[in-house]
């Protein structure tokens, strides 16, 4: 198995064990050990949830940094959606493009018009019946991992078509050898992402053996560059072509907005995606086609690594939007969405099963039901596992004891207290006078 | 061979608690290993037969054992009682009052729902006592 490669990673010096990453974590993959939270590998989705709720911003994501653009000899940079909502209303879309491309870029090609060409490949899938249905979007790498760790039964329902990310960087990166005749390898593709979980997929795909982008680079690292850039940008330059269906993509129910189908549903927020998972696998959903499941709460714009305000950002979303035309203003590359399709595919990950052997298992699960049953119920998270339940799943384990309990533990030492004193009122025969 | 056995309190027409019982069979039949697919088919039928006894049956219980080779579940009510099985086995046959078929209950594919996705459907019934589903599904 591939060795698990994670963006979301923990700052020890600034990590104080407290409980509020484990009790966050929509996949219970954090447990505090030593006074220092641990992230279990193969269970973590890289939502930033933990990275949202640190209140010691001891979560951080692993960062390519901004030399990294250093290493090719011609710089391509492909901001997200989300970017735009970052900065002030004043500045318009070719004022942050002109400033992002100042700091050092080449090229710049906007994720926005790739996510418009996806959405084109994904209305041609919708109209096709051998597709399995609802559709789940994989747009969000997060969501994609959830599935994989915690509903197997919706592996099918994924939308297998590259992101927008990588549409974009491949697009982009022909653009220019065609153009310049640059060689390929001379051409960096750099990601500017609201998010870890952007990073994870690019640098351990899922769907392909290697990504066309060479490196991420999260928002809150570029933002003051680009914030001091805008101070000198130049009016008359115009770079922006996406249309407002692409710049859409940031919100939540951007993507499905785009589709022309009222049998839609979108969701965001990772505990509400579960919600809507257990929702589809048992049936309960109908005339539903297409599920548009976002990691964060408001979407994209909600970002772990963002700046601004949700709420404050979707308003300067909507401004750009409203400046911009519905389509982009090439008109977007018709292409089959068969050029999209994935070329590997997402396996399922039985994180959650206790033991190889069935029998085995079912022996582990009712010693676990038995602990369980002992245990206060008070979910305190004092013992370092997320709640009673997962307590007794970590002992089953044999990575917990069930004196970690701080009350079975106290239970444990009244009862040896009350033996000792007990004993301590016995005297031995030979000394006892009054006998 | 160890089996584990589960009860569940099924409370009559209380629609926030319906449906926990199969939810935390599923996860629990996860945490065995068994395949999504299987899940599914013991997930959705418990699912409908626990919605039944919160809308016809006047609630009850459920009563899981889960083998290594396969899981039985038993939901039993105190209800009515069915009539007539053959003719509540038809799709689309419902006995719903309108304001569950408000809530999006009562559409009739219950127990349709039960036999496609279980390996064997016992129903043990009788007018005026209640009813007992024995839902099986193999591994």
């Amino acid at each position: 198995m591939k060795e698990y490669f994670h963006s979301v990673n923990l700052d020890k010096d600034k990590c104080r064990g407290c409980t509020n990453c484990i009790k966050r974590c929509p996949t219970e993959a954090i447990r505090v050990r030593k006074s220092k939270a641990q992230i279990i590998n193969e269970r973590c989705i890289d939502c930033g949830e933990c990275i949202r709720v640190c209140p010691y911003h001891a979560k951080t994501a692993i960062n390519d940094g901004l030399d990294i653009i250093n290493n090719f000899k011609y710089k391509v940079v492909l901001p997200a959606p989300s970017l735009y909502g970052q900065f002030d209303k004043k500045y318009s879309r070719d004022n942050i493009l002109f400033a992002l491309k100042s700091i050092g870029f080449d090229y710049v090609f906007e994720v926005a018009k790739a996510a418009e060409i996806v959405s084109e490949a994904t209305r041609q899938l919708l109209k096709n019946n051998e597709i399995k249905k609802p559709m789940i979007s994989s747009a969000c790498p997060a969501v994609v991992r959830l599935i994989q760790v915690r509903f197997p039964g919706l592996i099918d329902n994924i939308v297998k078509l590259e992101s927008p990310m990588e549409v974009a960087a491949k697009i982009a990166k022909s653009e220019i050898h065609e153009k310049y005749n640059i060689p390929m390898d001379d051409i960096g593709a750099f990601f500017i992402s609201p998010c870890a979980a952007k990073a994870t997929s690019v640098k351990s795909p899922y769907e392909k053996q290697k990504s066309n982008v060479d490196g991420v680079i999260f928002i809150k690292d570029i933002y003051l560059k680009i914030l001091s850039a805008l101070n000198n940008v130049d009016n008359t330059k115009k770079l922006a072509e996406a249309g407002a269906d692409g710049i859409d993509w940031a919100n939540s129910g951007g993507e499905s907005g785009a589709l022309g189908t009222e049998k839609v549903l979108s969701v965001d927020g990772i505990h509400n995606v579960i919600k809507i998972f257990d929702e589809i696998e048992a049936d309960r959903l109908s005339d539903i086609e297409f599920v548009e499941a976002l990691s964060c709460t408001g979407g994209c714009l909600g970002g772990p690594l963002t700046l601004t305000n949700v709420f404050i950002a979707k308003t300067t979303q909507k401004k750009h939007m409203s400046e911009a035309s519905k389509k982009s203003i090439n008109g977007i590359y018709k292409r089959s969405y068969k050029d999209l399709v994935w070329t590997s595919n997402v396996e399922y990950k039985p994180v959650m099963k206790l033991d190889q052997n069935v029998s085995k298992a079912i022996e582990k699960l009712e010693m676990l039901e038995k602990l369980y049953e002992e245990l206060p119920g008070l979910d305190c998270g004092a013992c370092g596992s997320p709640n009673c339940r997962a307590l007794a799943e970590d002992i089953v384990r044999g990575t917990a004891n069930e004196t970690d309990c701080i009350f079975k533990l106290r239970e444990r030492i009244r009862g040896l207290a009350e033996e000792m004193v007990e004993l301590g009122g016995k005297m031995p025969p030979v000394m006892d006078r009054d006998k | 061979m160890s089996t584990i056995k589960l009860k569940y309190e099924i409370p009559a027409n209380d629609f926030i608690i319906a449906g926990e019982a199969s939810s935390n069979v599923k996860n629990k039949l996860t945490q065995i290993g068994v395949s999504a697919d299987i899940i599914k088919k013991a997930a959705i039928s418990m699912y409908e037969a626990e919605i039944n006894a919160v809308i016809h049956g006047n609630g009850g219980y459920a009563y899981v054992e889960i083998f290594s080779d396969k899981v039985v579940i038993k939901i039993v009510d105190s209800g009515p009682g069915i009539p007539d099985v053959e003719q509540a086995m038809q799709e689309g046959y419902s006995t719903a009052p309108d304001k569950i078929r408000e809530m999006g209950f009562g559409a009739g594919m219950g127990l349709p729902n039960m036999k496609k996705y279980a390996d064997k459907l016992e129903i043990y019934t009788e007018v005026g006592k209640g009813t007992t589903i024995i839902i099986t599904v193999n591994f």
